[in-house]
């Protein structure tokens, strides 16, 4: 049985939001021992999480949605709330976690330790942050010359923007995706915060990341990787940014239409915000979707009869298709149109994925019991390998869990050292109450 | 300077349209040697989109196509020709990694599965890129840059709430999928170097949505966790202080303001708000009305994108101009860290491209050559494989290449 790709890779996180825990968990996936080192009196922003303090109204304050705990249950008084929040317990899986406060010298002398037998160090924090901290490349390599250290922050570590502020949201309103998406007949603050730069940065760190890797192993050499989550985000863009760079044309939103000239769109069926999206590129697709619909009347007007005419005649074929598919279920419509050639999908809320008979052929949920939120059914592996099959081997790391296997196993620290290191606050797996950054001066 | 990383690196490139191409213009920026392998006459279906060189439609203008093939040399082959078949598995011999991105039944269909160029080449690492995957009941389905999204991705909570769900910008829905097959790509790699196995990839584009933290799987899990579906709404009608994109002097800028940041708002606004509105518990519709009306348009309306900005960040909120791609190119921040990178193209000239992924000195990104005519490199590929001219001739008259 082959060994998983990344095994014998040991990686170390200190990582806000998701661009950063996202490389993470593709690199966990994959075999490599990722460790989050985490702070027991202060949480990374919107990763265990919205806010970096938790208390009971944090878990009844954000009602649904992807910021939300898992609530059934919950203990005011034991709970742990970091521990329950579905923005990490998506991607926490395969994880280890360890706590150590890096702003008072023990816990700085911690991480030295740890970065010395580490071959990937990642942090998502705001540039400066690591120089407070004294993290810095410059100081890292002289600990681990072979180290690869990555930092991933909006803007990267140099120009005017350096030091701006910036979730997901506003790198894709700098990169003009704002701009480019939302509907044609509203302005653009009609429009949704969507965190597609997250996921674009996080799997580009994780392609840069393993290249890396096979970098050192030619070489022999550590490095320093400055990822702009905005410029890495940029480069799903191209051909709109090419057609400025090429004709001097700024690209235009163009809300569900196709921007080939095919009909689409995105129609409303049976049920309560059920909607399936469809589009027809070819004649012979449009002969398709009117033997779905069994040849009513207006599919024959010359005004639908080719290419160019359907084009022109866009919105008023919109209705009429919009009538047909508003009588069926969203997925009977898939399966109407997807018989006669023509492409076809719902739009799958959260409940429709779970029963999607796709998603369940290829056994995408899985099943995974966490000692504080019970059983449920996980979102799983983004892509499968034939001779590395693999699966979700640990649930959503909590808070401090490997504290004792990274304290005493990988750095070999005592045991009177280890209950000294609890006492003072760096070690555990409960936040210390009354406890901010900020708070601390160095000793 | 440090050697490209990928230097060492062959692939075999069968990709078309946008996902397989911009898994393998990773491999090939970074220096891997990679053989596109195009339909003799036709081509990638990319080079007939637009945008095209001043918008001549011609199949070396597309500005899609120019910009996702760069650094790979191209050769035409007909596959579905017996000759053009065998000549694919000499191809797969002497290669890494190869990349597809057909429907499932293509390469089964034309016996170039799997299991077959496994026997010609142990060690080959195989990326199948589609758009459900490689089994399961909608495996030969077909699909769109929309579909994907709406079946895959988090669309359902894209838009506002009395609109229908709405798509995302351009194609970045097959551009992700592309990225992650590149990262999927380079695992396996990874793995076939450290431990000699070669094996299969499977990428669903569905799937590369269904496991995407652009919010997707948090909605998920919300959803298993409490019962509960994210609703579709528009964040600027919250009841929050300024959150969301607005209307300003010469455009639009985003502010995300809310409620942990009232005291950074007030630093901004310079009005006590928490005294004048109460926070948390007593902010009300009514209340959000006034303060909406009285005092966030008047301030934001009167400054310039630039202004606004600069003062919310100078506040520590974060905040952004909504950028057009003119406003992009004119962003010093992107010029000064050099990221636009330039290609002289045989046909079109000079071009301006978005660049390098990464910013490191050991790993050097570059353009050594622009994206490949068609069949540039077709004297090149198949001389070194053992074809002499008149070889070639007899190949192109069999229209096998």
């Amino acid at each position: 049985m082959a060994k998983l790709p990344l095994e014998g890779i040991r990686v170390v996180g200190m990582t806000q939001m998701w661009a950063g825990p996202i490389a993470e968990m593709h690199l966990a996936d994959w075999g490599a021992e990722v460790i989050k080192v985490e702070s027991l009196h202060y949480l990374a922003v919107g990763t265990r999480g919205p806010a970096p303090r938790h208390a009971k109204y944090a878990v009844d304050f954000v009602k649904g949605g992807y910021a939300a705990y898992l609530k059934e249950g919950y203990d005011e008084v034991n709970g742990r709330p970091w521990n329950r929040s579905c923005m990490f317990n998506v991607h926490g899986r395969n994880k280890l976690s360890c706590t150590v406060d890096p702003m008072r010298p023990k816990g700085k002398e911690i991480l030295r330790r740890l970065l010395q037998v580490s071959d990937i160090f990642i942090e998502s924090n705001q540039p400066g942050v690591m120089e407070n901290l004294g993290l810095t490349y410059d100081v890292i390599k002289d600990w681990n010359p072979k180290i690869i250290m990555v930092s991933m922050s909006g803007f990267g570590q140099s120009g005017p923007l350096k030091y701006y502020r910036a979730l997901g949201a506003h790198q894709e309103d700098f990169l003009g995706h704002t701009y480019l998406r939302g509907y044609i007949d509203r302005d653009v603050t009609a429009n949704s915060a969507i965190y597609h730069g997250d996921e674009a940065s996080g799997t580009t760190a994780t392609f840069i990341i393993v290249m890396a890797l096979h970098q050192r192993n030619r070489t022999g050499k550590g490095m320093f990787i400055d990822i702009s989550q905005t410029e890495a985000t940029m480069l799903q863009l191209g051909e709109a940014i090419m057609d400025y760079t090429m004709n001097k044309r700024i690209t235009e939103r163009t809300g569900n239409r196709d921007l080939y000239g095919a009909v689409q769109g995105c129609y409303r069926c049976r049920g309560e915000d059920r909607w399936v999206c469809i589009t027809i590129r070819t004649d012979k697709e449009w002969q398709g979707f009117c033997r779905a619909l069994g040849h009513p009347d207006w599919t024959r007007e010359d005004k639908f009869s080719d290419a160019f005419k359907r084009w022109h005649n866009h919105d008023e074929l919109d209705k009429h298709i919009e009538e047909w598919t508003s009588q069926h279920d969203h997925f009977a419509v898939m399966r109407m149109l997807q018989n006669e050639g023509v492409a076809a999908g719902p739009v799958e809320h959260p409940d429709d994925a779970y029963n999607d008979p796709q998603m369940n052929d290829r056994g995408f949920f899985e099943t995974v019991t966490h000692p504080e939120c019970g059983t449920h059914r996980y979102p799983g592996l983004a892509y499968r390998m034939s001779k590395t099959p693999n699966h979700i081997r640990r649930p959503a790391v909590r808070l401090g869990e490997h504290n004792e296997y990274v304290y005493k196993h990988i750095l070999g620290v005592s045991d009177e050292e280890y209950a000294e290191l609890e006492k003072e606050g760096h070690i555990g797996m409960d936040l210390v109450p009354g406890l901010e950054i900020g708070k601390y001066k160095a000793e | 300077m440090a050697e490209q990383p990928l230097s060492d690196v062959r692939i075999l490139d069968l990709t078309w349209h946008i996902a397989g191409p911009n898994c393998t213009k990773f491999f090939a920026d970074y220096g891997a040697d990679v053989i596109k392998v195009e339909k003799p006459g036709e081509g990638d279906p990319a080079r007939r989109l637009g945008p095209f060189h001043e918008d001549d439609p011609h199949p070396e203008k597309s500005g899609l196509f120019l910009y996702l093939n760069t650094n790979k040399r191209g050769i035409t082959l007909n596959l579905k020709t017996q000759t053009g078949k065998r000549i694919l598995k000499d191809l797969v011999k002497d290669v890494d990694i190869l990349v597809e991105n057909f429907s499932p039944h293509v390469m089964p269909s034309i016996g170039l599965d799997y299991e077959t160029l496994e026997k010609v080449n142990p060690k080959l690492v195989m990326t199948s890129v589609s758009n459900f995957g490689q089994t399961g009941p909608y495996r030969s389905f077909k699909a769109s840059e929309i579909i994907i999204y709406g079946m895959g991705g988090a669309m359902c909570t894209t838009g506002v709430g009395d609109c229908e769900p709405v798509k995302k910008g351009m194609n970045v829905i097959q551009y992700q999928g592309g990225t992650m097959a590149a990262a999927a790509t380079m695992i396996a790699l990874y793995a076939a170097r450290a431990q000699g196995i070669g094996q299969h990839v499977d990428v669903s584009l569905m799937e590369t949505q269904m496991s995407s933290i652009d919010r997707r799987m948090s909605e998920l899990l919300a959803y298993e966790y409490n019962n509960e579906l994210t609703p579709r709404m528009d964040i600027a009608g919250l009841l929050q202080y300024p959150y969301g994109i607005f209307p300003c002097a010469d455009g639009y800028v985003d502010v995300a303001g809310g409620f942990m940041f009232l005291n950074r708002i007030e630093r901004v606004l310079k009005v006590p708000l928490m005294e004048k509105y109460g926070g948390v518990n007593q902010f009300n519709m009514e209340r959000r009305e006034e303060f909406m009306g009285t005092i966030w348009y008047p301030w934001v309306m009167e400054r310039t994108r630039r202004e606004a900005v600069e003062a919310c960040q100078a506040a520590r909120v974060m905040s952004a101009p909504i950028n057009t791609t003119e406003d992009l190119l004119k962003e010093p921040q992107f010029q000064e860290r050099g990221f636009w990178a330039e290609a002289d193209h045989p046909v079109v000239g000079r071009l301006t491209c978005p660049g390098r992924p990464a910013l490191c000195t050991e790993l050097p990104w570059e353009i050594r050559r622009p994206a490949p005519l068609l069949g540039e490199h077709n004297e090149e590929v198949y001389t070194s494989l053992g074809y002499s001219k008149e070889d070639l001739v007899k190949l192109r008259e069999g229209r096998i290449i």
